[in-house]
């Protein structure tokens, strides 16, 4: 870890690096807002319009200095919001091609004015292509003062403004009703983005600046539900990606901060998509896995209560001994895929069936209910019968449709929903602890 | 007129018609933004191409572009199922994609003549001195013959698939009814998408080829509530900016990529405020025509 002095004993890395770590905590919780207000493509959007902004203030004031740059392209992209807003109020383009539209148009003409600056023979225009892909290299002291100021300014408004926000975001009629501006709310918000993408131009540039305001919110939302953990959540990626690009970038002559600041938070998504705990790939295959095999052991345990029911048992006479039942059998009867071998040694593990197996090798094996597996079985096959009762009697559904669909929802009935179904069969008929199936066995 | 500016208005006139032409899809269902993210990743398919085959064009480089467009349509649609909002699944493919490739071609390949600048803006003036040769025989300029493939390859399968794209454009759900296989043409649209965004992008260059896909189309789409000609009406007010915004940049001096997305705004602006239907001033003309009927019949 020697390399840690030497890196922050540099002045000039430690500018750039509180910069793109201010620029990436800003953005972030900036983002999150603009995501959940389905807004995240604005942010793609304002960067692109905000290159004829930069280069008019170019045009008008002959400097590079940051300043006039971040009001030119401020002022460039509240004009581009304002296009959107007016072709999609005012036709039947709809948002997503206005979108598209301002930006590419925008787009365009920041390029004609960027040529038409270089061969007037402006001096200095190469400072202006930094725009495009983003110098975090090149900031220096006073442009960090300024991402810093704007970056907590940013900040602070959101703090003070949490309230607000946060009905703007979820609940816009209510907070209509309770007397706040919402409109005015809703200009601020996107006021407050157009300065956040404005000020990262520098470090990120035009193209991948969408990345800083959307990914890291997107990364955040895979971890909570809760607005004020997603906000400090999506700062702390945004700066962990800021902070991480900036470092590697110092790494090799060649690396770009902007995309390596882009891929460093989305690496940080990937890693959240994969492990998140609302929603992430490993959470849902697990539990995807857990209702697979719980529908699999009572898919069987119903079975083998049918075929005890056959053999007599069950309707009140459940003095009739348990058969041991052949398994090839079961696997003909059974519903759902057949049984697994890991369904059977589950149950046996529980003490729910008890397995029989013929001294010959890969011969016959026979199966046999517990009083325990019988009783957990007939629980089983009481709710299904319930809700193919529900479906067939108030649902109308025809007696051959009844088995399938009880099937597909029957693992998932609340208790009480069971309840109440069971409530409605007492009420009927006063009689057995399982009632008899609607469709022939 | 010289023979190169020949060469470069029909390059300009092929890219805004293929353009054009498989934009109007992307309007009518509400894919704009997918096209922009497109135009993006296929940089990333470009670059592993070029790493893999040393070969910068030819078929190779479609290929990968084309792969790589998908995959980002396909990424979109997957994390999108997944519960991702989609403007949040778009925007963190796309750019997540397209990073990859900047960082990849500044590592390995920062020697060769795909710099990103060139790949954003493109390079019309430079088309005519591109000469595809075949047997020592001069066929013009490779971008035309690129392009006019692209162009041609989306003119067949929509073609062949005419009614089908038509009711997924406009109602998808009949479409899966009538027993369409809505996803499979979902993909081969994407790719033709990728396609001409490539075809395109060697000229005028990614974001450029959003104006040229979308702009277009939306003006069209102002101007004809009947699909057909809003596909033809894309396709001539493509052309139409495109030669527009050269003959602007040859007088101001100035890219001319850049001129033809701001002269295909400004033929939107146009069509936005005068379209006879749609637009801003005669519905304005209208309402007000109403409202003085209405009082004189009362009166």
């Amino acid at each position: 870890m020697e390399w840690v002095p030497i890196l922050l004993g540099d002045a000039n890395v430690r500018w750039v690096l509180a910069g793109t770590l201010l620029l990436g905590i800003s953005s972030g919780v900036l983002g999150t807002f603009a995501m959940l207000r389905r807004r995240s493509l604005m942010g793609d959007v304002l960067a692109h319009t905000a290159l004829p902004g930069v280069a008019v203030a170019f045009l008008l004031t002959q400097t590079k200095s940051v300043l006039p740059l971040l009001a030119g392209a401020v002022v460039a992209g509240l004009i581009g919001t304002w296009c959107i807003d007016v072709v999609t109020r005012n036709s039947r383009i709809k948002e997503d091609t206005a979108q598209a539209m301002v930006l590419s148009v925008f787009f365009g003409l920041g390029i004609v004015l960027l040529t038409y600056i270089a061969q007037s023979g402006a001096a200095g225009q190469s400072g202006l292509n930094r725009f495009l892909f983003g110098q975090a290299a090149s900031l220096v002291g006073s442009d960090v003062r300024v991402i810093a100021a704007a970056a907590a300014v940013l900040t602070l408004l959101i703090v003070l403004f949490y309230k607000e926000f946060k009905v703007l975001t979820f609940d816009p009629g209510f907070g209509a009703g309770m007397g706040l501006n919402i409109r005015g709310l809703d200009r601020l918000l996107m006021l407050m983005v157009v300065v956040g993408v404005s000020i990262g131009l520098q470090a990120v540039g035009v193209v991948l600046m969408a990345a800083l305001l959307v990914t890291p919110a997107a990364a955040a939302r895979y971890w909570t539900d809760r607005l004020g953990v997603m906000l400090v959540l999506a700062g702390a990626f945004g700066g962990l990606a800021g902070a991480a690009g900036t470092v590697i970038s110092l790494f090799g002559p060649r690396l770009a901060t902007g995309p390596l600041i882009v891929l460093s938070a989305t690496a940080v998504f990937l890693a959240s998509l994969a492990l998140g705990l609302r929603g992430g790939l490993v959470q849902k295959a697990w539990r995807h896995l857990r209702v697979r095999r719980r529908v699999a052991l009572e898919n069987l345990l119903r079975t083998l209560y049918e075929a005890y029911e056959r053999a007599g048992g069950g309707q009140g006479a459940s003095r009739v001994p348990l058969q041991p039942i052949p398994e090839t059998r079961v696997r003909q009867e059974g519903t759902g895929s057949g049984i697994s071998r890991g369904t059977l040694r589950t149950l046996e593990r529980r003490g729910l069936v008890n397995v029989h197996r013929s001294g010959v090798p890969g011969g016959e094996r026979f199966i046999v209910l517990t009083a325990q597996g019988l009783s957990q079985a007939q629980a089983v096959t009481r709710r299904h019968r319930l809700w193919e009762m529900y479906l067939m009697y108030e649902a109308d559904f025809r007696f051959d449709h009844v088995d399938r669909d009880a099937d597909d929802i029957e693992h998932h009935l609340p208790p009480e929903v069971v309840a109440e179904l069971e409530r409605r069969w007492q009420r009927e008929r006063a009689e057995p602890a399982v009632p008899p199936s609607v469709h022939p066995l | 007129m010289l023979i190169e500016d020949f060469w470069v208005m029909l390059t300009a006139g092929l890219v805004a018609s293929s353009c054009g032409f498989i934009g109007v899809y992307l309007i009518l269902r509400r894919m704009a933004m997918v096209g922009d993210a497109i135009s993006h990743s296929v940089l990333l398919g470009i670059v592993l191409a070029f790493l893999a085959t040393r070969i910068l064009g030819g078929v190779w480089m479609f290929a990968g572009a084309a792969v790589a467009g998908l995959f980002a349509t396909f990424l979109i649609q997957l994390l999108h199922r997944g519960g991702a909002r989609e403007d949040a699944a778009i925007g963190v493919t796309f750019t997540g994609l397209f990073a990859l490739g900047v960082v990849l071609l500044s590592l390995y390949a920062g020697d060769v003549h795909l710099d990103t600048e060139h790949v954003l803006f493109g390079e019309l003036a430079y088309v005519p001195y591109d000469v595809l040769i075949w047997q020592s025989v001069e066929l013009g300029p490779r971008a035309v013959w690129t392009v006019g493939a692209a162009f041609g390859l989306t003119l067949l399968v929509t073609g062949l698939l005419f009614k089908e794209f038509k009711v997924c454009a406009f109602d998808p759900a009949f479409a899966l009814s009538l027993g369409i296989p809505v996803t499979l043409l979902h993909y081969v649209q994407m790719t033709l998408v990728s396609v001409t965004t490539v075809a395109a992008f060697e000229s005028v260059g990614a974001v450029l080829a959003v104006a040229m896909l979308i702009v277009p189309g939306a003006t069209a789409y102002l101007l004809t509530d009947r699909f057909g000609w809003m596909l033809g009406l894309s396709v001539v007010t493509g052309v139409v900016s495109a030669w527009t915004g050269y003959a602007v940049a040859v007088w101001l001096d100035v890219s001319i990529s850049g001129a033809m997305a701001t002269a295909a705004g400004a033929v939107f602006g146009l069509a936005f405020l005068f379209a006879p239907r749609h637009g801003v001033l005669p519905t304005a003309l209208r309402r007000r025509r109403l409202t003085r009927g209405g009082t004189g019949a009362v009166a």
